[in-house]
């Protein structure tokens, strides 16, 4: 029993954002479904490199191509690494806890958040590494003809779309709240909207600035124009920003039961 | 200190908590009683920030739970023991816990230790847990902030006879050294040993409160038993005491044992038993929670 002279408002403080951050962190890897969640991340372009070095053109395979590859993983995966950081607090209905130890929600929320880009960002690494070693097996192996140069600004976009991938899956997970429509929705969605521009011509041209797939394309190499910065933008306040939004004002006045 | 001021709880056109209103102090161990269903949880719940109410407001500490800057360092809250994650350990649990509410590592340790899961059981994942191991990490997490208040959802819940006089031996050990607790239960047996003031609820209503000694007051009873059925009921009747026979020959009395005592001596009737009335509690509290609609 501790004798409090201030007020339990201000005393002891609350938690800093950076500790919340790395509480998420660790929420994110300490379990087993986690981690293995995580080695899967990075292994699925570890076999997608060797399956282009053995299929694709010499000349098609550079360190640019092999880094698009080992995207792969963080593309298809992120997404569901960051639903489940946060559905994972209904299902496994931690939230009862969690918010028990956190009362102001939202800092919740910006904390999963922040540790979402840090994974994000943690991908890069590892796709760096994968797309280097994948260049050099294939240049000893005799099948890598392509150039070693790695543009800058491709490792910045791939940066910008791993986060972006986590944060869009956390958006879907807060609006949603359960996991399997939220991984459900995440990816049927986007297929959804880009076989309704395949099968209705006269949509291509509008829905081309909500198709996040799309919208994402041109960031694969340098010389992304004006018009396709604009897109990317509409497109990520379609699937990021507003479920996002959404979620947050969801989560603040749901009961948590 | 937990005050709760016209607290209620909506959902549509049911009321679940209607305008619940009473006060836990420190040192004290109050127990929540009411049947399944009669709103404590919904109350707790609003207590904890977790459940927005309707009207009314609670207060921990003199501070509103969700204006608390880290509340697990002034209020241990049980409130559901399921509520972890299965894939973590025991100890990563408490872990986890101590790093976020900022108390050292080995806090988590002691705790694991106080409530009987150190070791083995520790690094044990949580969905291995049985109910009574989950109640028991719960309580060993509501206490890891080393808070002045506890919050316990039908902690008891799952523990074994021996458990559940373990926990009441921590939990009046903490009401003693200036703790307010406040545990809720649907069973009378398991808070009455422990508890110091009762809160009654029913259909989301207080129904009664206060101390044993309290509630029980102006509902004292004594139940007598003779050798001659006959000849105690004549003799209560000649002392003119109001006397309700039983199938057994047994009588209850309106009237305190000395009086029931002297009336069958005075007549020469040999007893078999003398003793208070029923359970007093256990009466009580089945008439004050009987499922109808309460006395306007």
């Amino acid at each position: 029993m501790t004798a409090l002279a201030a007020s339990p408002a201000v005393a002891p403080p609350r938690p800093s954002l950076a500790r919340l951050t790395g509480v998420e962190l660790r929420k994110m890897t300490d379990t087993r479904a986690g981690r293995w969640l995580l080695v899967l991340v990075a292994l699925t372009g570890v076999v997608a490199v060797p399956i282009v070095i053995a299929t694709s053109p010499g000349r098609d395979q550079g360190l640019q191509d092999m880094f698009s590859i080992a995207q792969l993983g963080p593309q298809l995966l992120l997404p569901v690494v960051g639903i489940l950081a946060v559905t994972a607090e209904w299902s496994q209905r931690t939230a009862l806890t969690t918010f028990a130890l956190v009362p102001v929600r939202w800092r919740v929320a910006v904390a999963k958040l922040l540790a979402g880009a840090v994974l994000g960002l943690a991908s890069l690494p590892v796709t760096l590494g994968t797309a280097v070693a994948g260049r050099g097996a294939g240049g000893l192996a005799g099948r890598s003809e392509g150039s070693w140069h790695l543009p800058l600004f491709v490792v910045g976009t791939a940066a910008f779309l791993a986060v972006a991938n986590v944060l869009t899956g956390m958006a879907f997970g807060m609006l949603l709240m359960n996991t399997p429509l939220a991984i459900t929705l995440n990816f049927v969605l986007p297929v959804a909207l880009t076989t309704l521009t395949q099968t209705v011509h006269r949509l291509r041209g509008p829905l081309g600035w909500i198709d996040l797939n799309r919208a994402t394309e041109p960031l694969s190499d340098v010389g992304v124009t004006s018009g396709e910065w604009a897109r990317l933008a509409t497109a990520l306040a379609v699937w990021l920003v507003v479920p996002l939004a959404a979620g947050l004002v969801r989560l603040n006045r749901r009961e948590i039961n | 200190m937990i005050e709760v001021t016209g607290l209620s709880k909506r959902y549509g056109d049911v009321t679940a908590v209607h305008g619940m209103t009473f006060a836990c102090a420190p040192g004290t161990v109050t127990g929540f009683l009411g049947p399944n269903g009669a709103g404590k949880s919904t109350t707790m719940r609003m207590i904890c920030g977790m459940t927005p109410p309707t009207t009314g407001t609670a207060t921990v500490a003199g501070t509103e739970y969700r204006k608390i800057a880290n509340p697990a360092r002034h209020v241990g809250a049980l409130l559901d023991p399921s509520a972890q994650h299965g894939g973590r350990t025991g100890r990563e649990t408490l872990a986890l816990t101590a790093r976020l509410i900022g108390v050292p590592p080995r806090r988590a340790d002691a705790m694991l230790d106080m409530v009987g899961l150190a070791g083995k059981a520790a690094r044990r994942p949580v969905r291995a847990y049985s109910l009574g191991m989950r109640q028991r990490l719960g309580i060993a997490q509501a206490l890891l902030g080393d808070p002045s208040v506890l919050i316990l959802d039908e902690p008891a819940n799952g523990l074994d006879p021996e458990g559940i006089r373990w926990m009441r031996t921590l939990l009046r050990g903490f009401a003693d050294k200036g703790g307010t607790v406040l545990l809720s239960s649907h069973l009378l047996r398991e808070v009455e040993a422990v508890a110091d003031r009762f809160v009654v609820v029913a259909r989301g209503r207080v129904v009664a409160q206060g101390t044993a000694a309290d509630l029980l007051a102006g509902r004292t009873g004594t139940f007598v038993r003779g050798l001659d059925p006959a000849a105690l009921g004549a003799a209560l009747a000649a002392a003119g005491l109001p006397a309700t026979p039983d199938a057994s020959g047994a009588f209850t009395v309106a009237a305190d044992a000395a009086r029931v005592g002297r009336a069958a001596a005075a007549a020469g009737a040999v007893l078999v038993e003398l003793r208070p009335a029923g359970d007093g509690l256990e009466d009580l509290f089945l008439s004050l929670t009987a499922d109808r609609e309460p006395v306007a």
